[in-house]
């Protein structure tokens, strides 16, 4: 499911008429071999640790996950009802690919991984997220991140 | 979501997005973004394949090596059927009471989770975890919270911190993600569908949610307005609604 014209016909409307912002773009950044990259995963799953604030409607702040949380810790509060979620139910990894960079790294396919990722909530309009996002950014280069994952749901 | 990735490389990071639904990906125009024809909450594909999981993301963060962008591109493969499918079946079989035949759903509801419960326990023990948790409550907590709501009485008053629709929203969520959970229990794979089908039109708590939805969009309180028209029910099982706005 990809195209609209794949998706059931309620959904595909749904979405169509989704107003998207108009984010100015232009900016392509460059860096070393992947093989030097050090990544962090940003997911739009609404995932926080237990315990942490839930996310609610019109939330554009973020939740920092340590990348040595264990899954078990680690929920699911996106207001929407809208995707599946049974497949995070049955591995973290299909919303939250940590572990399949750990694999990687241990491989030397990728320098590292970083040692915290973030969740937003993508129900919520991006433009107030931006100095979330740039939060996150200057987070992840005090850490030696300079490639980051987005992994919407 | 994907307009976070601009904002990123805006002060110096590299992004790479895995985008599940093309048309936006294409409107966002990400510097570098992987298209993928996986159902909505599966960016990765499917649960449990780390082989299928690792060619989803090294197609993925192949595009770092690009020189220039926006790029664009679709991973070619759909995602692996279940093997061996042959249909599935809830471990526990249950029957839908008709819609508020004693007014109670409380009572239909907590005699289904107790009925669940030893399934839940095992997939938490063979997945070494469980989604259940974000609203704070136990399951029996949750179930009661929702049910009262959705068979009329006075709603429970929520803690200090929250709105009642909050504790509605978590509670439903929790609630689905147990039966869910639970129903999945026993190896053999049971389809996204056939689980969202079976909690909508097989359950008990099915029935609740959908009294708690027609409560709720009634409501004068626009958080609860908005839970009752689009927070609980999926667009896919709209036909169950009475009303859909």
């Amino acid at each position: 499911m990809t195209r609209f014209a794949d998706m059931p016909e309620g959904m595909a409307k749904h979405l169509s008429r989704l107003a998207l912002p108009e984010i100015e773009g232009g900016a392509f950044v460059l860096g070393p071999p992947l093989s030097e990259r050090r990544i962090a995963v940003v997911s739009s799953a609404g995932l926080g640790r237990r315990g942490d604030r839930p996310f609610g409607p019109g939330a554009v702040d973020y939740r920092v996950l340590p990348t040595d949380s264990d899954a078990n810790d680690i929920l699911m509060s996106h207001i929407s009802v809208n995707y599946d979620r049974t497949g995070f139910q049955q591995d973290l990894n299909i919303v939250y690919p940590v572990e399949r960079l750990q694999e990687m790294a241990a491989r030397g396919e990728i320098g590292g991984v970083a040692a915290h990722h973030y969740s937003f909530m993508g129900a919520s309009d991006p433009v107030p997220m931006r100095p979330f996002a740039e939060d996150v950014a200057a987070a992840m280069q005090a850490e030696g991140v300079d490639t980051a994952l987005l992994a919407p749901v | 979501m994907c307009a976070l990735a601009h904002y990123l490389e805006r002060k110096g990071i590299a992004t790479v997005v895995i985008a599940l639904v093309h048309e936006h990906a294409e409107a966002i125009a990400n510097p570098r973004t992987l298209s993928v024809p996986f159902e909505l909450g599966r960016p990765l594909g499917v649960p449990d394949n780390p082989e299928f999981q690792l060619r989803v993301l090294r197609a993925a963060l192949a595009l770092l090596d690009r020189p220039a962008g926006p790029v664009l591109e679709e991973f070619p493969d759909p995602a692996p059927e279940l093997a061996d499918y042959d249909g599935w079946a809830c471990p526990v079989s249950l029957s839908q009471p008709e819609t508020g035949a004693d007014g109670s759903h409380e009572r239909h509801v907590a005699d289904e989770v107790a009925r669940l419960l030893p399934w839940w326990d095992l997939a938490k023990e063979r997945r070494s975890r469980t989604t259940v948790g974000a609203s704070g409550y136990d399951i029996e907590e949750a179930a009661r919270i929702v049910c009262r709501y959705a068979d009329g009485a006075e709603p429970d008053a929520p803690g200090p911190e929250r709105k009642l629709s909050r504790s509605l929203k978590l509670a439903c969520d929790d609630l689905m993600a147990f039966y869910t959970e639970a129903a999945a229990a026993q190896p053999g794979g049971a389809g996204s569908q056939d689980l969202s089908d079976w909690f909508w039109g097989e359950t008990a708590a099915g029935n609740a949610l959908l009294a708690l939805r027609e409560r709720a969009v009634g409501e004068d309180d626009k958080g609860m307005q908005l839970l009752g028209s689009l927070l609980v029910l999926p667009r896919s099982q709209a036909h169950r609604a009475e009303v859909w706005k």
